[in-house]
């Protein structure tokens, strides 16, 4: 291995580092702006300098390849004096509003300044001001504190994927903006705020809300979509302030979309905090005891073996399980978690999994889409999808209507019988499947979504298998489930046959012929005319559409109020966090069966969340292995049979509002207006 | 609310058009195949020119658009090269573009002197274009004639040896539409030294 002397510290480096690097091997800090390590280097700033011996200046140290034998010095006089005059030059077009600037207390500039900079300044000239930009409803500007770091740029570029942001102008005149200052159209553009080291574009709903250090900061795991994002919820009191990404290589990079960031406000938006009775057609409060008893009762009236559970966008294992167990009680085995009716092979976890893992995208030379639009379905994987793209010159291909995507692809067809064509080997994107070292597919709930969603499954796994996109080492066979809640609810068996293949009329025929008590868990994406005859008690937090047409409701906790076991998409376990109690008299829902079950002769066994879970694991031992892939395993299903034809409609119509807590969002409404209902 | 940015009030005006003309479309194509394929893009600095100098010297909106889409690239990376270089003009211009080198060989021998005859003859002062849009009037930096300082260029060509007295000279003929000489004003070849007559 190469070695390279960093402030008289011999040290081994790998080929193709940078000094900055190396450096960071050494742990020896450098400034920096302009540098991140997920975006090309650009080397514009020169906070970086450090001292190499034999070169009579400084070198910019994120630039320069590292080499054998190289010199290194980052604390000379030489260094200090360059950083210095560096931050001098930095700060003479800065405005210095710290004080009324959001980045105050999380600056890059800030610290900086504080630690490398000088305590005065010499500069007497005007500064010069740039008039501010238009970004769209997400991101403010501010541009006058710009350094042109151009992270912004090459964000926009390289990983969102539109070429929305650029440079324009030069030296004293350049100037950060959009073209014709339109709106950034990209699910991931709030990432943007986070990259730039100023409060050049900050944050606009969470502008002058509050400063970093009164903000109480939970890790915790995004619940938007299916991918489990790793997140920091900052909270004052019991408000969500804010969503940041934290750095997880393995699920979401550094990035977070804009849904998670920004649906936020919608937590405080359309809460359901009382129980509700339906009395005379009108919604009225009641108290908890009055409306268990209620419920108990409707259940012992309409026969309790014909109750029935759905769960919904975010229900968490605990809720799920003891929903389950709490129908089991009363003998019925009428729940489901397959609302989209997205189907799935009995038996086979690997049939409802992301089975090659994530990060295993980078790798990918050779991708096949079928009825799935990712940027809307999972944007920061689809970030991971340009990123194979771009890298590893990936040959992408598309079964299902043409969308934009952040990458070419070649357009197969509309209609999801092309996979016959496939399998029997008359496509010209088999060349590529063929030839390509780690080809993948990813197959969305769009494909899959209706009766013959089985088949479907089976004829991908069989060409799966035969064009080794499946073999021993690799799994390529990929389901990307749109939310956080479905891979868990189908671990622990949150499902059954009565509703397989076709929910919706399997679901209108159970209804009509038992009329029993229904309860929504949180689920509002479901055919509520079909729930005419039953007795429907909606738990959960917004007042969306499923609250509407309850009998009773049930308030719980939305995501930031429990600490929840989710499954990801990976077949991950993922643990959220809680950041404060639930507002209101909300109760989680373990809760409410626990104390249910007690109107009943049998009851739940757990007493507190601690047994509950300790029960969970022991019946499902894989729920205890937190954060960790899953064993690779086969996808071995029957054989298939011809496909018929079937038209692909994707499933998503808005990114924005994809679930109560982003349709009660006023944030999301903006950007439906603004990026997608705008007349062209 | 809006905030019309200073770089980003490039002129849009509905009545502008662009479409390549039939040789410049030739041209294009001749263009773009001076780079290796898939590098399309190289060519935009040589289509701006193109486009402006069809253009009547300026570019507007459409054709910004219109050489994005010839190398299919997005606008915003054709704006960046169109703002960055000071030879391509945003907005109109007149039929004489006259740029005074301000650089310190030009400026010792003169050059200021040569911007208020500008103002005088054009009757706009710098970066305006005169009411009859025969003139525009600019400063530049160096354009590497200094032998010959102080110097202008007009449209694609160079005057050089200017002093008050010819520089006026000049600029009334093209004011007249009159026959002019390019290159030096006194006679000198290339940079040979002055002749002393
Ligand atoms: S806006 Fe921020 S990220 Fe973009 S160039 Fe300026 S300082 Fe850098
Ligand atoms: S970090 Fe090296 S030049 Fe900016
Ligand atoms: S200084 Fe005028 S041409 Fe060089």
């Amino acid at each position: 291995m190469p070695k390279i002397t960093i402030n008289n510290k011999v040290i081994d480096f790998q080929d193709g580092m940078t000094v900055m690097q190396a450096c960071e091997l050494a742990d020896v800090e450098i400034p920096r702006f302009c540098y991140h390590d997920k975006l090309s280097i650009a080397g514009n700033c020169r906070m970086c300098l450090v001292e190499m011996e034999k070169s009579p200046k400084p070198i910019a140290s994120c630039a320069m390849p590292a080499a054998d034998g190289m010199n290194i010095k980052t604390n000379t006089e030489l260094v200090k004096k360059a950083r210095q005059g560096v931050m001098e030059f930095l700060l003479i077009n800065h405005p210095l509003d710290c004080p009324i600037c959001d980045q105050g207390g999380e600056c890059d500039l800030q610290d900086q300044a504080l630690h490398y900079g000088f305590d005065k300044s010499r500069y007497e000239e005007n500064k010069r001001a740039v008039k501010n930009k238009y970004m769209g409803p997400l991101v403010s500007t501010i541009m006058t504190r710009c350094i042109h770091c151009t992270r912004c740029v090459r964000f926009s570029t390289e990983i969102a994927g539109v070429d929305d942001i650029g440079l324009l102008g030069r030296g004293e005149n350049a100037e950060i903006t959009t073209y014709l200052e339109k709106t950034i159209e990209s699910e991931l553009s709030g990432n943007v705020i986070d990259l730039c080291p100023v409060g050049a574009l900050t944050n606009k709903p969470y502008a002058f809300q509050s400063r970093p250090w009164e903000l109480k900061k939970t890790e915790s795991v995004d619940v938007f979509d299916g991918m489990g994002a790793s997140i920091r919820i900052d909270s004052k009191g019991k408000n969500v302030l804010r969503v940041l990404p934290r750095l997880n290589e393995e699920i979401n990079e550094e990035w977070i979309n804009d849904k998670t960031r920004f649906a936020i406000d919608g937590l405080s938006r359309q809460r359901l905090d009382k129980p509700y009775i339906k009395i005379n057609n009108k919604l009225e409060a009641t108290s908890w005891d009055s409306a268990l008893k209620l419920v108990a009762s409707e259940i012992k009236k309409r026969g309790a073996e014909n109750t029935s559970a759905f769960s919904g966008k975010f229900s968490d294992i605990e809720s799920l399980y003891s929903a389950k167990n709490f129908l089991n009680l009363l003998n019925s085995e009428f729940y489901d978690c397959r609302f989209d009716n997205t189907q799935f092979v009995a038996g086979h976890r690997s049939s409802y999994l992301f089975n090659s893992s994530i990060q295993k995208i980078d790798e990918a030379d050779a991708i096949l889409i079928i009825g799935s639009n990712p940027k809307w379905e999972a944007a920061v994987l689809n970030s991971r999808i340009r990123k194979a793209y771009l890298n590893n010159n990936c040959e992408i291909a598309l079964i299902g209507p043409k969308i934009n995507l952040t990458y070419k692809y070649t357009h197969l067809s509309n209609d999801i019988s092309y996979l016959n064509n496939i399998l029997n080997e008359k496509s010209d994107f088999l060349e590529h499947l063929k030839n390509a070292k780690n080809p993948l597919m990813l197959i969305g709930s769009s494909a899959i979504n209706y009766n013959d969603g089985i088949e479907i499954l089976k004829i991908c796994a069989e060409i799966c298998n035969k064009f080794n996109i499946v073999n021993e080492s690799e799994n390529g066979f990929n389901i990307l489930n749109q939310n956080i809640s479905r891979v868990g609810a189908l671990d622990i068996g949150f499902y059954s046959k009565n509703f397989d293949r076709d929910f919706n009329g399997s679901l209108t025929q159970h209804i009509k012929n038992t009329n029993p008590v229904v309860f929504l868990l949180g689920l509002d994406e479901i055919n509520l005319s079909s729930l005419k005859d039953s007795f429907i008690i909606y738990i959960g937090h917004h007042g969306d559409e499923g609250a509407n047409v309850a009998d009773i409701i049930l308030p719980s906790p939305a995501f930031p109020e429990k600490t929840s076991t989710f499954v990801n998409i990976e077949g991950r376990v993922l643990q959220t966090t809680k950041c404060f109690n639930p507002i209101g008299e909300s109760k989680e829902e373990w809760k409410i069966f626990r104390a249910l079950s007690q109107e009943f002769s049998e009851q739940l066994k757990f007493n507190n969340l601690k047994e509950l879970r300790q029960e969970i694991v022991k019946k499902f031992p894989h729920l205890n292995q937190l954060n960790t892939l899953p064993d690779k395993s086969e996808v071995n299903f029957a054989k298939s049979h011809i496909i018929d034809n079937n038209e692909i409609e994707y499933n998503i119509k808005n990114f924005y509002m994809t679930d109560s807590i982003s349709r009660a969002s006023v944030n999301m409404a903006n950007c439906t207006k603004e990026i997608l209902n705008r007349v062209a | 609310m809006k905030h019309p940015g200073f770089i980003n009030s490039i002129k849009d005006n509905e009545k502008d058009m662009f479409e390549w003309s039939e040789t410049n479309f030739l041209k294009v194509k001749k263009i773009i195949e001076k780079y290796p394929s898939g590098r399309k893009q190289s060519a935009v600095i040589p289509l701006l020119d193109l486009a402006q100098r069809q253009n009547k010297g300026w570019l507007n909106k459409k054709a910004l658009e219109k050489v994005a889409e010839t190398l299919s690239m997005s606008f915003i990376r054709v704006l960046e090269v169109a703002t960055f270089y000071s030879m391509f003009n945003l907005k109109p211009i007149g039929k004489n573009y006259i740029q005074i080198c301000r650089t310190t060989p030009c400026w010792l021998r003169g050059s200021d002197k040569l911007l208020n005859i500008a103002k005088e003859v054009t009757g706009c002062s710098l970066g305006e274009t005169s009411k009859d849009k025969k003139f525009t009037v600019v400063e530049v930096e160096c354009l590497g004639a200094c032998c010959n300082a102080p110097m202008v260029q007009i449209n694609d060509d160079y005057f050089e040896d200017l002093n008050e007295d010819n520089f006026k000279k000049l600029l009334i003929n093209l004011k007249n539409e009159k026959e002019i000489t390019k290159g030096s004003q006194i006679g000198r070849l290339s940079s040979n030294p002055e002749r002393k007559n």
